[in-house]
């Protein structure tokens, strides 16, 4: 325990004397958000240095193993380092797909060289990755993938199309579900294979939602070259490599059901308060505090099961569980800010809103419960892995 | 602090369990109600969980208690809201015995806290006055009279009252609260027993000028509210933990009956429409447990803040719950309504403890309040 104090204030010193100023702070939008990559952009040269100086500790992702730059963090130490940060306000220095979803997943079936060669460059940051998983035909039921390498020998030939693959246009490189055995039953013939988005035959082209904008793309492979050695886990197996890295996204999907502003923060700023010091509205005041302890109890929940992760208490299945709750909790939570900023939140263009930050947030949440397996998908997990219910 | 339990935590749990479901199974409970039981409760099961250390969880070794904390009480709490069991535990070996551990001279902890250990007494924290929890408003007066007080007044919800050998009343002095340890045989004292929608006990204690010495004060004169404040916080904790305990039960006999119960000639539980019920519910249910232990450990931590995480785990948990206990019926059809079947019983136990400490209304306005809005 002593040891864990010691920790606490060192870190406490360390990110007061390294996170910059203008990194602390809510973020105005998702735009300016740190993704890194060989096109980086930062909002302000601070944001580029906080990225390094993280990066440099390992502290982009505190828990992987130093010896693939990672911050060798425990558990204990990782709960800290994010408390501290917590405390100061300081922005993610790092966000990526690379670290969340990827990395996990190499850890777990990468060799030791696909390890030592793309961990340290996700922890710098140095390349940015995107998803290839949807397609048209294949949302919810994945594993009905099409696209489909031909074997070469030393490499594969990639035909076929993703959709939803978000960021695809701004990505290095793509981590991708590939048909590998078109006769095998269809869990059971596809591989998990890793390109760069530079290989000649591989184009994108953007979505637009309702949101007016969005990160993702339609993602073409036209005759794509692939060496064999870009392959992770075993040939044919790439499911499994799948379904750990959709535990690590659904929880990461599910975690933004706890992010931004509290939400009777942003009704007390667009609304007020009357005499007795309560928001003018009751009825969305009390739909708050109802929300405020279901984020409170689905933070500790979130908590709770990495705990028990650590102590192997847990099926992999619970991720669904916070996937479910997490993305229905956001879009609980936009709609409330959309209710407390009034016709405010409506505009859909002016500098006051941000370019109509609050509408394209909220119209953007109604994605959290189709990406990543749809909520109906994740009930359908529950009950099946979890409750053990008959036929689920 | 991981949010799991340690290994003598668990062990703790298991031997709570183990204990109760042998000796307190819901038949027990049933067996009280049916005969209209006097004390509404059995003495000797409660000597027995006295001997056990669980009547004692929270007193200190010294005075013949365990001396463990706020998780390991909300851990007898659950077990209790899994069996469902009637016994002093919240009114005596929570409330009461945290009052007296934090604010009770030696004299009234030597006299109370080792019998209370030992299930050889009850005492019983008389609190509320109207039908919902307001403990900041309290009419019962004290006034100074003769070589200490006269107190006059009318509270409810008095968990055990009826069979107390000791009441801590919550009285309005003239700068505060002031808390007595009254002797319910005193003069001008009347008890009337409240038999409860879920057959566990609670009484109605009425206050005519009743006469108490100086030395009847607990703490400091005024300071009554400080000194409440610890009980109503560990309270609030393990009644959380006691919902969670019995909506989690409920649900459990709800997945066991969606396995077996067969209509339109498959089993219910492959209709998707309840999967997907059952399934909202376990991530509720995941949800509150994770915001009760989180609770307890901060109590235990002296966490800045934990009453307010203290006001989330009741919150959280008295939902759940009663989601829990509506879809168990639900689900359950016909059956569920029956009174041979337990869930009902479940329904109603539930709906007292929401009340219990106040409901997910009063936390939510409690946390409203403390955010500023």
């Amino acid at each position: 325990m002593a040891d864990l104090e010691t920790f606490r204030a060192e870190t406490r010193a360390w990110l007061e004397a390294n996170c910059p100023a203008e990194c602390r702070g809510p973020l105005d939008n998702d735009e300016d958000r740190v993704w890194g990559g060989r096109q980086a952009t930062f909002k302000t040269p601070a944001h580029k240095r906080w990225m390094d100086v993280m990066a440099a500790r390992g502290w982009t992702a505190p828990q992987w193993p130093t010896e693939y730059g990672g911050g060798g963090l425990d558990r204990e130490e990782a709960k800290i380092l994010a408390s501290e940060m917590r405390r100061i306000d300081a922005q993610m220095p790092l966000s990526s797909f690379g670290i969340w979803m990827l990395g996990p997943a190499l850890l777990q079936f990468g060799t030791e060289e696909q390890k030592k060669r793309f961990l340290p460059e996700i922890v710098r940051g140095e390349i940015r990755w995107c998803q290839g998983y949807s397609e048209p035909g294949a949302g919810s039921d994945l594993a009905a993938v099409q696209t489909r390498a031909e074997d070469r020998g030393d490499h594969w030939i990639i035909n076929g199309q993703k959709i939803w693959t978000s960021y695809a246009d701004k990505a290095d490189w793509i981590f991708c579900l590939i048909r590998t055995d078109p006769e095998a039953p269809k869990h059971l013939g596809i591989s998990f294979v890793l390109f760069d988005m530079a290989t000649p035959g591989v184009t994108t082209k953007p979505i637009e939602l309702i949101s007016g904008k969005s990160a993702f793309c339609e993602t073409f492979f036209d005759d794509v070259r692939v060496e064999k050695e870009n392959l992770v886990g075993t040939l044919n197996r790439g499911w499994d490599v799948a379904k750990a890295l959709l535990a690590h996204e659904r929880t990461m999907i599910g975690a933004v059901g706890d992010m931004g502003r509290p939400m009777s923060q942003v009704a007390v700023d667009s609304i007020g308060l009357d005499d007795a010091g309560r928001l003018y509205e009751p009825m969305l005041r009390a739909k708050i505090a109802e929300l405020e302890i279901d984020a409170a109890a689905f933070r500790l929940s979130m908590e709770r099961v990495g705990d028990q992760v650590k102590a192997k208490q847990v099926s992999p299945a619970i991720a669904s569980m916070l996937k479910y709750y997490g993305s229905e909790l956001n879009k609980r939570r936009h709609e409330l800010a959309m209710s407390a900023g009034g016709s405010d939140a409506l505009e859909w263009e002016s500098e006051r809103s941000n370019h109509g930050t609050p509408a394209r947030d909220w119209l953007r949440t109604k994605a959290n419960s189709i990406e990543g397996g749809t909520s109906e998908v994740q009930l359908n997990i529950i009950a099946k892995h979890l409750l053990q219910l008959p036929g689920a | 602090m991981p949010l799991i339990l340690t290994e003598e935590q668990t062990m703790l749990k298991e031997a709570a369990d183990g204990f109760l479901s042998e000796n307190a199974p819901i038949s027990a409970l049933r067996k009280l109600r049916d005969s209209r039981d006097a004390d509404g409760l059995s003495r000797d099961l409660w000597k027995a969980f006295g001997e056990m250390g669980f009547a004692g969880v929270i007193i200190p070794e010294e005075h013949g208690g365990s001396g463990l904390g706020a998780v390991e009480a909300g851990i007898v709490a659950e077990g209790l809201g899994r069996t469902l069991t009637p016994s002093p535990y919240f009114g005596s070996s929570i409330l009461a015995a945290r009052v007296l551990i934090d604010a009770a001279s030696a004299e009234q902890q030597a006299a109370w806290l080792p019998k209370i250990a030992a299930g050889d007494a009850i005492v019983s924290l008389a609190l509320d006055e109207g039908p919902k929890h307001q403990p900041n408003r309290i009419a019962t007066t004290a006034e100074r009279s003769g070589n200490g007080f006269k107190l006059n007044g009318a509270k409810g919800f008095v968990l055990d009252g009826h069979i107390a050998d000791a009441l801590i009343v919550a009285a309005k002095t003239d700068g505060g609260v002031t808390l007595f340890l009254v002797d319910p045989k005193t003069s001008g004292v009347e008890i009337e027993r409240t038999v409860m929608v879920d057959a566990h006990n609670a009484a109605r204690v009425t206050l005519t000028d009743v006469q108490v010495d100086a030395d009847a004060v607990i703490g400091d004169v005024d300071a009554g509210e400080a000194a409440l404040e610890g009980a109503l916080n560990l309270g609030r904790a393990c009644a959380a933990a006691c919902l969670t305990g019995a909506g989690d039960q409920a649900f459990a006999t709800t997945v066991e009956y969606l396995k077996t119960r067969k209509q339109f000639g498959k089993l219910i539980g492959e209709f998707q429409a309840l999967q997907h019920r059952a399934a909202h519910l376990f991530t509720e249910l995941e949800l509150a447990k994770a915001a009760t232990l989180g609770a307890l450990q901060r109590l235990d931590a002296g966490a800045p803040k934990a009453d307010l995480a203290v006001s989330v785990a009741k919150a959280k948990a008295g939902r759940v719950a009663e989601l829990a206990v509506q879809e168990a019926v639900q689900m359950h059809g016909g059956v569920g309504m029956t009174d041979e079947f337990d869930v009902g019983l479940y329904m109603k136990r539930v709906r007292v403890l929401n009340e219990l400490l106040g409901d997910a209304g009063f936390h939510a306005e409690k946390l409203a309040r403390a955010g500023g809005y």
